[in-house]
């Protein structure tokens, strides 16, 4: 027979709340507040340019013009006008050609690295790649103005070196780095089971990768592609420096251009505040925000379907 | 002839790690057309010596191998081209391998890698490997799904069939039971004896009763040694030449 009633008692003490027990809540706490502020500063900057752009856009904004027109006269006394058609063609055509020159660089790169390379020349080669991720864009950028300009000017004969080719090529060599790193983490993802099973069958080395590991490796590399695009849409230094700053639908890779983020930062210090001009800036950003949110999310969709296969 | 039925001759073979030995001083001869059993406690060089036949060392920079190893004739360490070689060797893993690809590309994989582009003749290859392997029936309404979506003994069937892609001569399987449930296991094991009036067989295996049910001949290892090789069914009626053998088989030892 259970008695009805259990006796409690006090006799061992445990309700006593020590040091270790407050240090846990206390690190809890803190470890709560800087992955929520992760998602607080992204909420506050989002608010913040959509609320100096939505102005704009509730305004003056003229939907046809601002993506149809090639006129951006932000300053002109008489009729500003706000085309921004210009500027997504010059970070369009920029970041085109960039991932023309980096995702072949960086693939070959990765599968170097990852398949072919071997103890201290391996390691050696992924420092280097991260080493060269680390330069400031303000170096490439540099590179771009003295090195590539003129080597431009004397190879293809054209009074300018700054424009299209000169950024596309700049801006891919900045990206591959990156693209690099991303996708050797996705070929070293594809099981080296893989591989045995497919050279026991007699593949070749070269089969080996292209029919098994690239295939399994695909979504990683997709990935790594995407993060590509997305630096080089954003990026903005070098850009300003080697795009030549003029705004129109470039026709020839000398051609020069400016890209939206090049504009941002060139003309946000002299745009009164609160002006139409200031206010069309911030407009620009949110569509810069909107874009690399995109390209972001979509090479974070796709590097999850990768991991969950 | 009895020269004329040897289908993979090794003699004095020794196998070592950057220096550590592996294996050393094996000779024996593997019959055409037989299963031949190698069994013998882990660490004891079995695995070793299956990837040596197919010249797999060739990715493992610090093993070394010494010795002859002469199949059909053609001394493998001096083959031109070790692909053309490993096509003739399947091979089939411990651990299952659907490669993340469809069921039928899996099996069509190493035909179309020696070139065979033709849907026919793949169709063909596809549906009599899959049926050798015991697989079709129950695959053969979703060819086109994950290779590594399959259970763990569909995806050890699918390795088999794989491995037959290529109408190879010797086939070796590597301890294939074990990710495999029991009834599967007796269905490959059903299909090896098939398979065996096509081919030679080298299976390597931890289970002494497996070699008894499938294996001709059987070879015991040791501690990377070849304790001795005999008629399986002799092996079991406690005929043989050393009291280690005898020991193993019994359980005295592990």
């Amino acid at each position: 027979m259970l008695t009805e009633r259990v006796q409690l008692s006090t006799s061992i003490d445990l309700d006593h709340r020590g040091r270790d027990w407050y240090t846990d809540k206390a690190v809890t706490f803190l470890v709560f507040v800087g992955g929520i502020s992760a998602i607080v500063l992204i909420i506050g900057i989002f608010v913040f340019i959509t609320k100096e752009g939505l102005g704009f856009i509730a305004g003056s904004l003229d939907v046809r013009e601002f993506f149809g027109s090639l006129a951006w006269r932000p300053t002109s006394p008489t009729k500003p006008t706000y085309g921004i058609l210009g500027l997504i063609a010059g970070t369009a055509s920029v970041t085109g050609l960039a991932m023309v020159v980096s995702v072949p660089f960086s693939l070959g790169a990765a599968i170097f690295i990852g398949e072919f390379a071997t103890g201290r020349l391996r390691e050696t080669l992924k420092v280097l790649v991260e080493l060269l991720a680390a330069i400031p864009s303000v170096v490439w950028g540099f590179i771009g103005l003295s090195l590539l300009n003129p080597l431009i000017i004397d190879i293809f004969d054209v009074p300018v070196g700054l424009g299209v080719l000169n950024s596309g090529i700049i801006l891919g060599l900045m990206a591959a780095p990156i693209m690099t790193t991303i996708a050797e983490d996705a070929l070293k993802a594809v099981p080296d089971t893989y591989r045995e099973a497919a050279e026991a069958m007699g593949a070749t080395k070269w089969q080996v990768i292209f029919r098994v590991v690239l295939p399994a490796g695909r979504n990683g590399l997709v990935a790594a592609v995407l993060l590509g695009v997305g630096r080089g849409f954003g990026e903005t230094m070098a850009v300003l420096m080697a795009t030549g700053n003029s705004i129109k639908i470039p026709t020839s890779p000398f051609d020069s251009v400016t890209a939206l983020t090049a504009t941002i930062a060139a003309e946000l210090g002299d745009a009164p505040v609160g002006s139409d001009h200031y206010r069309a800036l911030f407009t620009l950003g949110i569509l810069l925000f909107v874009v690399t949110f995109i390209i972001n999310l979509t090479a974070d969709l796709v590097v999850r379907r990768a991991g969950r296969k | 002839m009895v020269a004329t039925d040897v289908k993979l001759a090794v003699r004095d073979l020794n196998i070592s790690y950057g220096g550590q030995r592996a294996l050393s001083g094996v000779s024996l001869d593997v019959h055409e057309h037989e299963i031949f059993g190698i069994i013998g406690p882990a660490g004891s060089g079995k695995t070793s010596f299956l990837r040596t036949l197919n010249r797999m060392e060739i990715h493992h920079k610090d093993m070394t191998v010494e010795g002859s190893i002469v199949f059909d004739g053609r001394d493998i360490s001096r083959v031109k081209n070790v692909y053309a070689l490993r096509r003739h060797i399947g091979v089939v893993f411990p651990l299952p391998v659907g490669l993340p690809m469809s069921i039928y590309d899996n099996v069509a994989l190493a035909p179309r890698l020696s070139g065979i582009k033709k849907k026919v003749a793949l169709d063909e290859i596809v549906e009599r490997c899959l049926t050798r392997a015991a697989l079709w029936d129950e695959v053969k309404e979703r060819l086109d799904g994950l290779g590594s979506l399959l259970s763990g003994g569909q995806q050890q069937r699918l390795t088999i069939a794989r491995a037959l892609s290529q109408e190879p001569k010797l086939l070796l399987l590597d301890e294939f039971s074990i990710a495999v449930d029991p009834v599967t296991t007796m269905r490959i094991e059903d299909v090896l004896k098939e398979l065996k009036q096509e081919l030679t067989i080298i299976l390597v295996t931890n289970l002494v009763q497996q070699a008894r049910r499938l294996a001709d001949r059987t070879a015991f290892f040791l501690n990377g040694e070849l304790i001795e090789v005999g008629e399986t069914e002799a092996f079991f009626t406690g005929e043989v030449k050393d009291q280690r053998t005898l020991d193993y088989l019994e359980g005295r030892f592990g």
